[in-house]
C-alpha cells in the first residue's frame, strides 16, 4: 500500500525530470517541508491533517514556482548546476528543519481512522487510511496523467519535453512553464508529504530517504511509463515490507537491493517507456 | 637559395609559464614547512592540519569526478566510509600496523568501486548521483547490520580502533599528520599529473564534446571509470586518516552524506574544474567552519546558500574569477602555442 506513496514520490520527481531534464536533489526534503508546514497549521490552528491540505497544497505551489522562476531556471543550460543546486538546497532545507524543529520525531494525527482496519479474512486485514492512502495516490496520478494528455497546458508540457527549442518558436514561454511544471511536482510532494506524515514518523533528515524510494521507483518501473511508476512504487513497498519481516534492520536494506539488482538485470526497468530518441 | 623556411615564425606548444615555475618553487617551500609541523605546532594546531588536509583531498577527489569527469556522485561517503573500516579490519583483525592499514583501505575502497562503477554507470546524470548515493547507503545498512551475515562491526554503536588508540600517543600524532599530509599534497599531485597525461586530454575532449571524444577513438567509459577508482582510492586514504585520528569509527559518522555535501560546497565555493579551485575552497571552508562553529547547523545552511548561488550565477567558483581576472594559473594543464617570430 505504500506503493502508491512511493509512485507520488516517483511522479514528482520524473516530472520535472520529463519537462526540463533537471532531477530535483532536494524533492526529498521538499515533502518533509510540507509534512512540517502541516504539522505548523495542526499545532497552531487545531486543523484536521487533511484540512490542512487547503494551506499546504497552495503553499508549496508556490514555493516551487518561485524556485524555479527565480533561481533553477538559470542552471539549465548547464549539466552540473542543476545537481548541485538542487543538493545545496537540500542540505538548505534539511538543516533549516533541523534548526526550527530539532531531531525529534514527529507525527500526523487524524484519529481513529489512522487505526481503523476492514478485516477481509480472520488473517489479512487492510487498514482504512492505508487504503485511502493508496486510492489518493492512483486517483492523483490518473488525474496528471489526464492534464498531461488532454489540456493545453498538458500539450504544451509534452512539446517542450519532446523539442525544447521548437515548443519556444511557437510561443510557449518555457521559463514560465518550467516554474509550473515544478509548481504541479511540488502539488504531489505536498499530498505525499501530510500522507506520508500520517502513516508515519518522520523528522529533519528524513528527506533523502523519501527521495532515493522516489528515485528507486522510477528506475525500477522504468522511465517515462507511469503505469511502470506505479508498479515500481508497489515493488518497492513490498521488497521493504518483506525484508523488515525477515529482520528490523532489512526494510529499506532489501528495498535497496532489489532495485540494485533491476538496474543490474534490466537497466532499463520493469515496464520501459518508449526508446526516447 | 630559399629564405622562406628561415623567415616561418617556429611553433613550440608550451605548459609551463614563468608564474608556473614560480608557483611550483614556492608550493615546494611550503610543503617543506609543513614536513616540520609534528616538530614545533602545538597539538590542537596539528589536529587542524589533519582534518585540512583530509578535507582537502577529499575536495580534489570530488573535482576530480565532477569537474574533469563530468561524474557528480553524491555517494563519496561510502568510501570515506569503507576507508574507515578498512583501518578496524586490517588493523585490529588483520595485524596490519594502522599506517599501513589507512593505505590498504584505499586500495579496498578502489577494489569496492569498480563493481559500484558496473551499477551506478548505467545511470546518466542527476540519477547517477542518486544511484551512487543508494551504493553508498547499501553500504552504510550492511555495516549496520555486519552481524546477520557474520561480520561483526560493532553495530550502530561502532567500534574502537585498538590498534591506532594503543599506539604512541607521539608517533600516533606523527604519523597522523604525515599521513593526512601525503594524502592532501598527493591528492593534488596526482590530479595535476592525471591531467597533464593522455587522460587528461581524453577527460579535456570529452567534457567539450563526448560524441566527438568518442568518434576520434577516445575510450569514455575507460577514462570515466579510471577516474572513479582514483577518487574512490583517495577517499578511501582520507577516511582512513580520519578516524585512524579519531581512533573511533560508526556507521553515522562514517557514511553520513555530509562528507559529499563538504566535498561539494568546497569545491564549487573554490572553482570546479581547476586544481587550485579546491585548496581554495578547503581553506575558505575550513576558516567558516570555524568562525561559524558557536552557530550550530547555520554554519551548512550558509555554506549550502554560499554554494547554491555560486553553483548558479558564479560557474567558476573564487579561483574562476581569479583565473578571468589576472590570467593566473598555479598548476597550467592546458597546453599553449607559442609562436615566436623570427
Amino acid at each position: 500500500m505504500l506503493g502508491g506513496l512511493y509512485a507520488l514520490f516517483a511522479t514528482g520527481l520524473s516530472l520535472v525530470f520529463g519537462v526540463m531534464r533537471l532531477v530535483n536533489l532536494a524533492h526529498g526534503d521538499l515533502i518533509v517541508l510540507a509534512s512540517f508546514l502541516s504539522l505548523v497549521i495542526v499545532d497552531n490552528v487545531g486543523w484536521n491533517p487533511f484540512t490542512t491540505l487547503v494551506l499546504v497544497i497552495p503553499l508549496m505551489a508556490a514555493l516551487g514556482f518561485a524556485l524555479q522562476y527565480l533561481l533553477l531556471n538559470y542552471t539549465l543550460d548547464s549539466g552540473l548546476a542543476p545537481i548541485l543546486a538542487t543538493f545545496g538546497l537540500s542540505v538548505i532545507i534539511q538543516n533549516a528543519l533541523l534548526e526550527q524543529f530539532s531531531a525529534d520525531q514527529q507525527r500526523l494525527h487524524v484519529g481513529s481512522i489512522e487505526t481503523d482496519s476492514i478485516r477481509i479474512t480472520s488473517e489479512i486485514s487492510i487498514g482504512w487510511f492505508s487504503l485511502i492512502m493508496f486510492l489518493v495516490a492512483v486517483l492523483l496520478l490518473v488525474g496528471l496523467q489526464l492534464l498531461i494528455r488532454r489540456t493545453r497546458l498538458g500539450r504544451s508540457l509534452r512539446a517542450t519535453s519532446d523539442d525544447q527549442r521548437t515548443a519556444q518558436l511557437v510561443g510557449i514561454d518555457n521559463r514560465t512553464l518550467y516554474a509550473v511544471a515544478m509548481a504541479i511536482s511540488l502539488v504531489t510532494a505536498a499530498i505525499a508529504g501530510v500522507f506520508l506524515g500520517v502513516y508515519t514518523n518522520f523528522d529533519a533528515s528524513s528527506g533523502p530517504a523519501r527521495l532515493i524510494f522516489g528515485f528507486e521507483a522510477v528506475i525500477i518501473g522504468g522511465l517515462g511509463s507511469l503505469w511502470g511508476t506505479l508498479a515500481g512504487g508497489i515493488v518497492l513497498g513490498v521488497s521493504q515490507a518483506i525484508g523488515a519481516e525477515i529482520s528490523i534492520g532489512w526494510g529499506d536494506l532489501a528495498g535497496n537491493l532489489v532495485f540494485l539488482a533491476i538496474l543490474l538485470v534490466r537497466p532499463r526497468g520493469l515496464f520501459p517507456g518508449p526508446e526516447p530518441e | 637559395m630559399s629564405t622562406h623556411g628561415a623567415m616561418a615564425p617556429t611553433v613550440a606548444v608550451v605548459r609551463r609559464t614563468w608564474t608556473s615555475a614560480v608557483a611550483a618553487v614556492a608550493l615546494a617551500c611550503i610543503l617543506g614547512v609543513l614536513v616540520t609541523v609534528p616538530w614545533w605546532a602545538s597539538q590542537g594546531l596539528q589536529r587542524d592540519f589533519v582534518e585540512f588536509f583530509t578535507l582537502l583531498t577529499m575536495a580534489q577527489m570530488w573535482n576530480l569526478l565532477a569537474g574533469y569527469a563530468g561524474l557528480v556522485s553524491i555517494g563519496q561517503q561510502a568510501f570515506i566510509g569503507i576507508g574507515g573500516y578498512s583501518l578496524y579490519m586490517l588493523g585490529d583483525r588483520g595485524g596490519v600496523h594502522p599506517f599501513g592499514a589507512v593505505v590498504l583501505g584505499g586500495l579496498v575502497a578502489a577494489a569496492i568501486s569498480i563493481p559500484a562503477a558496473a551499477l551506478a554507470f548505467r545511470l546518466r546524470g542527476g540519477y547517477f548521483a542518486i544511484g551512487t548515493w543508494v551504493i553508498a547507503e547499501v553500504l552504510a545498512l550492511l555495516t549496520l547490520n555486519g552481524t546477520d551475515f557474520g561480520l561483526d562491526l560493532g553495530g550502530g554503536v561502532g567500534v574502537t580502533i585498538y590498534s591506532a588508540a594503543l599506539l604512541d600517543r607521539g608517533l600516533r600524532a606523527h604519523g597522523t599528520y604525515w599521513l593526512a599530509l601525503g594524502a592532501g599534497a598527493g591528492a593534488v599531485l596526482v590530479a595535476y599529473a592525471l591531467l597533464c597525461s593522455r587522460v587528461g586530454l581524453a577527460l579535456t575532449a570529452i567534457r567539450d564534446d563526448e560524441t566527438a571524444a568518442r568518434s576520434l577513438g577516445v575510450n569514455v567509459l575507460r577514462t570515466k571509470v579510471l577516474v572513479w577508482i582514483v577518487a574512490a582510492f583517495g577517499c578511501g586514504v582520507a577516511g582512513g586518516v580520519w578516524f585512524l585520528n579519531l581512533v573511533r569509527v560508526d556507521p553515522a559518522a562514517a557514511y553520513t552524506v555530509n562528507w559529499t555535501a563538504y566535498m561539494i560546497f568546497i569545491v564549487v565555493i573554490g572553482g570546479i574544474g581547476t586544481i587550485e579551485g579546491p585548496i581554495v575552497g578547503t581553506i575558505v571552508f575550513f576558516v567558516l567552519q570555524q568562525e561559524l562553529a558557536n552557530y550550530g547547523v547555520w554554519y551548512l545552511i550558509i555554506l549550502g546558500s554560499v554554494a547554491v548561488l555560486v553553483a548558479v550565477f558564479v560557474r567558476g567558483g573564487i579561483w574562476g574569477v581569479v583565473e578571468r581576472r589576472f590570467g593566473l594559473n598555479l598548476f597550467p594543464v592546458q597546453r599553449r602555442v607559442r609562436i615566436d617570430p623570427r
